[in-house]
């Protein structure tokens, strides 16, 4: 029962087709951001509505929660000393001078991750080339590396951007440019992959939420990868992620429970790191964390009373995930709703709301 | 001083950061306690600006971009907020004459009024798009474009200027009218003459002894964006008529 973020979907052969869904079949097109479609799944039948319908489906005295992390250029160009060329995946936030992540074989994006040919095994202490600058691996395990630049911080930063490029996989072969997987609220760039749950949040929705009562908070939440092309790997994501939970999210959370208004989480990294800051003691701590626990069907959410989402499909990890929040069988009726009206399951596609009962 | 907002502790983002007005605002937002990012083209003088704000103790940080490139903008945005996080002010400040000597517009190019544009409205525009909804969410911030008094007047020979910072104005109106509630704050400031480069490109036989210096008018704006009484979002500000509380 993986909790892992919605990109490598197609990237890989799904599980059993025949799990469930009624052999619903979702597109796998991009839907422009003003375009989204929601399924609402707050009953045992589901409704379809435009995605801007989103405060009407509120209450005044809700919380809307949002991950406020920019997504960083995080796939790099690298060569070993004996001209080996990799990809370096960034995994987290850049953290000093030091790169944490997962290198990829010769090639790009455009072959399945799990296809690409196996990266060169760095050593501890070897140089290699990053984009334009020389790094140090100072740990090693498999393809999963550290390393340190010997940059200063602005000429590091500067490098990564000018080398970098957005965390792609191979259903979509176009290079995405940076604006493309930003939401409209962005702030400091920790995500690997982009919180993606959020790119339907235009302005015009946002402040249409505020207009009907509804608040709005955020919380900054690393994304990591969702595929590293290690099977291994992959099957212990998602790796701890850094979170930061701001005072002023803690009170509004507490302010909305106490006038009984629901916390909807935009996205799946957002119910990580809120369940994580209440890991401890049921309690919410505001500040810095690394959100280590994993969510399955049997979790019961103990801050987050709703899901904004992307689609996923029985079979993938992500439909487990989803099942916290609702049982199996209204999920599956939902997809057969969305599958009916051609709705998208593209990272970049359509949503979904889903409510506790 | 009067201010009612404190910049100190706060991450600033500077473009045209390397020399005049937008030097000046990067010095004395870094000594107001600001964690700056300083936005220009050339990365010389701009490490030079950097490296004297951190030798006097100030955090400051390079970012070398042009905020005319399309491309640019994202890249900016990152490594500003990589460098020194939230970014609680914003200060569009770099912009181009385009060509000099200044020409009638019936003799403008139309792609050096297209560029003009780019570098003076649409740049600023898309670093906004980019910074503002974050700062909205966190119901605080200030957003500052630099004006000039050519996008009231109708100066013969500066039509393209003129024409980008008039345009500028009024995206300053709109974005404060759109975002009001939110606590986002959007300014729009007439710095007045100042001795910098780029007035003696456009004006050469100027006596720099009747001109402004870039570090008072530097001194007002820094006041302006700490008093939300005195300069509430939507104004258009004059800094010869600021006066800075003691």
């Amino acid at each position: 029962m993986k909790f892992t973020r919605s990109m490598p979907r197609r990237d890989r052969v799904p599980r059993n087709h025949s799990a469930g869904g009624g052999g619903a079949q979702l597109r796998t097109e991009e839907v422009s951001r003003h375009a989204v479609r929601l399924v609402v799944i707050d009953s045992d039948v589901p409704r379809l509505v435009p995605f801007g319908a989103l405060p009407q489906l509120l209450r005044a005295g809700d919380l809307v929660v949002l991950n406020d992390a920019a997504t960083l250029p995080a796939s790099l160009p690298g060569v070993t000393g004996d001209g080996a060329l990799f990809e370096l995946r960034l995994s987290g936030p850049i953290d000093g001078n030091r790169l944490s992540g997962v290198l990829l074989g010769e090639g790009d994006h455009r072959t399945r991750t799990e296809h690409r040919p196996a990266p060169p095994m760095l050593a501890v202490g070897e140089r290699v080339q990053i984009g334009g600058f020389s790094a140090t691996v100072i740990a090693a395990a498999g393809r999963r590396v550290e390393l340190i630049a010997p940059l200063a911080g602005d000429d590091l930063w500067q490098a990564i951007y000018a080398a970098g490029a957005p965390v792609q996989y191979a259903h979509r072969p176009e290079l995405l440019p940076l604006y493309a997987v930003q939401t409209a609220y962005a702030a400091r760039p920790w995500a690997a992959e982009m919180p993606s749950a959020g790119r339907p949040l235009t302005w015009d929705v946002l402040l249409g939420l505020r207009r009907a009562g509804v608040e709005l908070a955020t919380l900054t939440h690393a994304a990591g990868l969702s595929a590293t092309g290690d099977e291994a790997l992959d099957r212990a994501l998602p790796w701890p992620e850094r979170y930061e939970l701001p005072r002023r999210t803690v009170a509004a959370i507490a302010a909305a429970k106490a006038r009984g208004g629901r916390v909807i989480a935009v996205g799946t990294t957002v119910v990580r790191a809120l369940e994580a800051a209440a890991q401890q003691d049921g309690v919410l701590h505001a500040g810095g964390g690394v959100a280590t626990l994993r969510l399955d069907p049997g979790y019961a959410p103990k801050i987050v009373d709703g899901l904004i989402s992307g689609l996923h499909s029985p079979g993938e990890s992500h439909f487990d995930l989803l099942r916290a929040f609702a049982p199996r069988e209204r999920l599956e009726r939902a997809l057969v709703l969305a599958a009916i009206h051609g709705l998208s399951s593209h990272e970049l596609g359509d949503a979904c709301l889903i409510l506790r009962a | 001083m009067d201010t009612n907002i404190s910049i100190q502790g706060q991450g600033a983002l500077i473009t045209g950061a390397s020399r005049g007005l937008g030097r000046a605002l990067a010095e004395q937002l870094a000594t107001a306690g600001a964690r700056v990012a300083l936005v220009a083209r050339d990365a010389g003088p701009l490490h030079d600006v950097v490296e004297g704000i951190r030798a006097r103790g100030g955090i400051a940080h390079a970012v070398v971009g042009d905020i005319g490139n399309k491309d640019a903008i994202h890249r900016i945005a990152g490594q500003a907020q990589g460098l020194v996080g939230e970014i609680g002010i914003a200060i569009h400040n770099a912009s181009t004459l385009g060509p000099t000597p200044l020409r009638l517009l019936l003799d403008t190019e139309c792609e050096d009024l297209a560029a003009v544009l780019e570098t003076n409205l649409v740049g600023p525009f898309r670093l906004t798009k980019i910074l503002a909804g974050a700062m909205a969410l966190r119901g605080a911030g200030v957003i500052v474009h630099i004006s000039s008094d050519a996008a009231v007047e109708p100066y013969p020979r500066w039509g393209a200027y003129g024409v980008s910072k008039a345009a500028q104005d009024h995206l300053s109106r709109i974005l404060a009218a759109e975002l009001e509630g939110t606590g986002v704050r959007i300014l729009s400031i007439d710095p007045g003459e100042m001795d910098t480069v780029m007035h003696a490109a456009a004006i050469p036989d100027a006596d720099p002894a009747s001109l402004q210096r870039p570090a008072e008018v530097a001194r007002k704006i820094v006041s302006m964006i700490g008093n939300a009484a005195r300069a509430p979002s939507g104004a258009r500000l004059a800094a010869p008529q600021w006066e800075v509380a003691s």
